[in-house]
C-alpha cells in the first residue's frame, strides 16, 4: 500500500469523526498560536531595546573625570577636572581601535530667542561628537574646524529645543542667546527620541567646545585649563571593546603620569554593557514566554495522544476488519500515525494563522510592538508535527499490535 | 480430480488460560474442493468458530498443517497471512462490520486499498460488485441508511471485491429476520453457482440446508461430514 492510499484512509477517518478531530486539534491550535504570539511579543520587546542601543550609538565608551577627596569626603565623578581636551585628541590619534573620540563640556542654562525661552542642557564639543553618537544634522550644517578653534558663535539645536523656540518655522541663521551669549543657529539635529531612562535626547544644544569654555561657561579657571567633563569614544565596528578599553586606560595613565599602584584619576564606562544587560534580560523574558507557550503545546500533544488512544479502543473492530481484509500491522501503524500527524499539522496551520493574526491584533489594539519571526513559525509548525509523531506513535503501535481475531471479536 | 482448495491435516488449536490449556480443536483433517458450498455446524464451544478463524488465516494453529490453494499457510508470518487474506479470501460477518459514516461504495472498496490495485480502478471494481449484489441504487448510502439485509449485501460485495477463491461467512444470517436470511442465502447460492467456494458457519439447520455439504463439529472434532441435497433459496422466495 502506498503513502497516498494511507493518507486517503487517514483523511477519510478524520472526516468521518469531524467533531472529535476538531476538538483534538484545538489543543494544538491554541499551543501553536500561543507560541507564535508570545515569541512575537518577546521579539518586539527585544527589538525595542536594540533600537535604544542603536539610538545611543553602539560601541560607546565614556571617559569621566575622577573624584576629588577633600577632608575625607569624596566628591562624585567629575568633581576633580582631570581629563582634558588634549586627552581626547590623543585617544583619537594613538589608538587604532578608536574610530572617534569627542571631548565635551557640559552645562545648562536658559536659551532665549525673542520672547520665547527654554531651559536646556548644552554640550561644548568637537565635530567628532556627532560621529560618535551617529547623529545626523537634518537641516543646515555641522561645525567647521575654524569654529572649533576660534570659539565660533554658532550652535546646533536638538529637535525639542528647536520646536519649543521656533515652532514650525526654520531656526537656521536665527540668533539665540544662551546664558546671554548670542549664538547663530547653523543646524538642527535629527530626532533621537527617548533614551532607555526615559530622558528626551532631543532636549539639547551643541556648540564648539571653545565657545562653551570661553564664552558661555566663562569661568576663569575653566577658561585657563583645557579640562572637560567627559570624553565620548566610539570604537570601530568589529574591534574588541575590552582591548580598546584597556589601551585607553593605559594611554590615559601615561598621559596623567600615574605611577604603577596609584589609582586611576578617571573613570571608564562602557555604556553598551548596560544596554546589553538589558537586552539579555529581555531575551530571558521572551524565552520565558516561549517556555510558557510550549507547555500549552505539550498539553495539546497529550490531548492528541489521549484522543488517539480512545480512538484506538473505540475502533478496535474497525482495526480487526481492516486486518481481516488484508491490512498488515504496519498499515495500521501508518494509518494511525498519519491520522495523528495530520491532526497536528492541520491544527498547526490553523494555529499559525491565528498566531500571526493575534500578534497583529495585539500590535493594533494594545499598541505593543510585536515582531513576527519566520523562525518561530517554522519552529511551532515543526514542533506540532513532532508532537503528532511522538504522541501518535504509542496509540498507533498499540493498534497495530492487536490480533485480528481478538480485534474482530471486541465488543 | 484436481488438488482441493482447502486441505487440513490434524489441525489443532489450544487456548492458554492462565495455567490451563483448553483444547478448542483436536485434530481435524478434511478437504474442501473448489466450487463447494459447505456449511459448518455445531453448538457453541464445538470448535466451529475456531476452525473458521484458522481457515480465514486470522489465527495461527497450534499444530497440524493447512494448505490453501496448494500453498501451505500454517507457517506464514503475520504479514504474509495479511497478504493471503487480501488476495484469496473474503469475509462475511454476523454483524456486518461495515465502517460507520462511510458510503457503501467506500466500504466495498476497502480491501482494495490494501491491494496493489491502482486507485482509478478501485471504484469501478467496487461499483461492479454492488451492482452484482443488487445495490446499484444505494452506492452513496451510509450503513445507518440501509436495512440489515442491505448492509449484509454491502458486506458480501466487500467480500467479493478482490475476486477471492474462498468466501468465509460467519453466521451471516444471525442478525437478520427469516425472509431476509433466505434472500442472503439465495445470493450466496448464486455466487456459488458462479464458481466461488463458500464456507458458512451457522447453528441453524434451516440455513445449513442451503449448502451442498454439511460438516458438524462437537468438542473440537468433526462428528459428521455429509453431502446434502441443497434447498434452492431463490425458489423459496418465488
Amino acid at each position: 500500500m502506498n503513502f497516498a492510499a494511507t493518507l486517503r484512509i487517514a483523511l477519510l477517518a478524520l472526516r468521518v469523526n469531524k467533531m472529535r478531530s476538531a476538538l483534538t486539534m484545538l489543543g494544538i491550535i491554541i499551543g501553536v498560536a500561543a507560541v507564535i504570539v508570545m515569541i512575537a511579543v518577546g521579539g518586539g520587546a527585544q527589538a525595542r531595546v536594540e533600537d535604544q542601543i542603536r539610538s545611543l550609538g553602539s560601541n560607546i565608551i565614556m571617559v569621566l573625570s575622577g573624584s576629588m577627596t577633600s577632608g575625607g569626603a569624596r566628591g562624585g565623578s567629575g568633581s576633580q577636572p582631570t581629563i582634558t581636551e588634549d586627552d581626547a585628541y590623543a585617544l583619537n590619534r594613538e589608538i587604532d581601535e578608536i574610530q572617534a573620540a569627542a571631548p565635551s563640556l557640559r552645562g545648562s542654562g536658559q536659551v532665549v530667542v525673542g520672547n520665547a525661552n527654554w531651559s536646556t542642557v548644552f554640550y561644548g564639543t568637537s565635530p567628532e561628537y556627532l560621529e560618535v553618537r551617529e547623529w545626523a544634522v537634518v537641516e543646515g550644517r555641522g561645525f567647521e574646524q575654524a569654529e572649533i578653534n576660534g570659539a565660533g558663535k554658532v550652535v546646533l539645536l536638538g529637535q525639542t529645543v528647536a520646536k519649543n523656540l521656533f515652532g514650525d518655522s526654520s531656526p537656521i541663521d536665527q540668533v539665540v542667546r544662551v546664558r546671554k551669549v548670542p549664538l547663530t543657529v547653523i543646524g538642527v539635529l535629527e530626532r533621537k527620541g527617548q533614551n532607555m531612562m526615559g530622558q528626551d535626547q532631543d532636549d539639547i544644544i551643541l556648540m564648539p567646545i571653545s565657545t562653551a569654555r570661553k564664552r558661555v561657561l566663562g569661568s576663569a579657571q575653566q577658561a585657563k585649563s583645557r579640562s572637560v567633563s567627559s570624553i565620548m569614544v566610539k570604537v570601530k565596528d568589529g574591534a574588541d571593546m575590552g582591548a580598546a578599553e584597556a589601551r585607553m586606560r593605559e594611554l590615559l595613565r601615561q598621559r596623567h603620569r600615574l605611577q604603577p599602584g596609584q589609582d586611576d584619576d578617571f573613570y571608564v564606562r562602557n555604556l553598551s554593557e548596560i544596554l546589553q544587560a538589558q537586552e539579555a534580560s529581555s531575551k530571558v523574558m521572551s524565552l520565558l514566554l516561549a517556555a510558557v507557550a510550549s507547555v500549552s503545546l505539550l498539553v495539546g500533544g497529550i490531548g492528541i495522544m489521549n484522543i488517539m488512544l480512545v480512538s484506538v479502543t473505540e475502533r478496535t473492530r474497525e482495526i480487526g476488519l481492516r486486518m481481516a481484509v488484508g491490512a498488515r500491522a504496519r498499515d495500521i501503524l501508518t494509518q494511525f500515525l498519519v491520522e495523528a500527524v495530520t491532526l497536528s499539522l492541520i491544527g498547526g496551520t490553523i494555529g499559525i494563522l491565528l498566531g500571526v493574526g493575534g500578534a497583529m491584533a495585539i500590535a493594533e489594539l494594545a499598541g505593543w510592538r510585536t515582531e513576527l519571526s519566520g523562525s518561530s513559525i517554522v519552529l511551532a509548525a515543526g514542533f506540532a508535527g513532532a508532537i503528532g509523531i511522538f504522541f501518535g506513535y504509542y496509540p498507533a503501535k498499540k493498534a497495530s499490535r492487536l490480533l485480528p481475531i481478538e480485534a474482530l471479536r471486541y465488543e | 480430480m484436481s488438488a482441493p482448495l482447502i486441505r487440513v491435516e490434524e489441525l489443532t488449536k489450544d487456548y492458554v488460560m492462565g495455567s490451563n490449556v483448553v483444547p478448542a480443536l483436536c485434530g481435524v483433517s478434511l478437504d474442501i474442493a473448489a466450487g463447494e458450498f459447505v456449511a459448518v455446524m455445531g453448538p457453541s464451544g464445538s470448535g466451529k468458530s475456531t476452525f473458521m478463524n484458522l481457515l480465514g488465516c486470522l489465527d495461527h494453529p497450534s499444530g497440524g498443517r493447512y494448505w490453501l490453494d496448494g500453498q501451505e499457510v500454517s507457517q506464514l508470518s503475520g504479514d504474509q497471512l495479511a497478504r493471503v487474506r487480501n488476495r484469496k479470501l473474503g469475509f462475511v460477518f454476523q454483524h456486518f462490520n461495515l465502517l460507520a459514516r462511510t458510503s457503501a461504495l467506500d466500504n466495498v472498496a476497502l480491501p482494495l486499498l490494501y491491494s496493489a490495485m491502482p486507485p482509478s480502478e478501485r471504484n469501478r471494481h467496487a461499483e461492479q460488485r454492488l451492482v452484482q449484489v443488487g445495490l446499484a441504487e444505494r452506492m452513496d448510502h451510509h450503513p445507518a441508511q440501509l436495512s440489515g439485509g442491505q448492509q449484509q449485501r454491502v458486506a458480501i460485495a466487500r467480500a467479493l471485491v478482490n475476486d477471492p477463491q474462498l468466501v468465509l461467512a460467519d453466521e451471516p444470517t444471525g442478525a437478520l429476520d427469516s425472509r431476509t436470511s433466505v434472500e442472503i442465502m439465495a445470493l450466496l447460492q448464486q455466487l456459488n453457482r458462479e464458481g466461488i467456494t463458500i464456507v458458512l458457519v451457522t447453528h441453524e439447520h434451516d440455513v445449513a440446508h442451503f449448502a451442498g455439504r454439511i460438516i458438524s463439529f462437537r468438542d473440537g472434532k468433526v462428528i459428521e461430514d455429509k453431502t446434502n441435497a441443497a434447498n434452492d433459496a431463490a425458489a423459496l422466495l418465488a
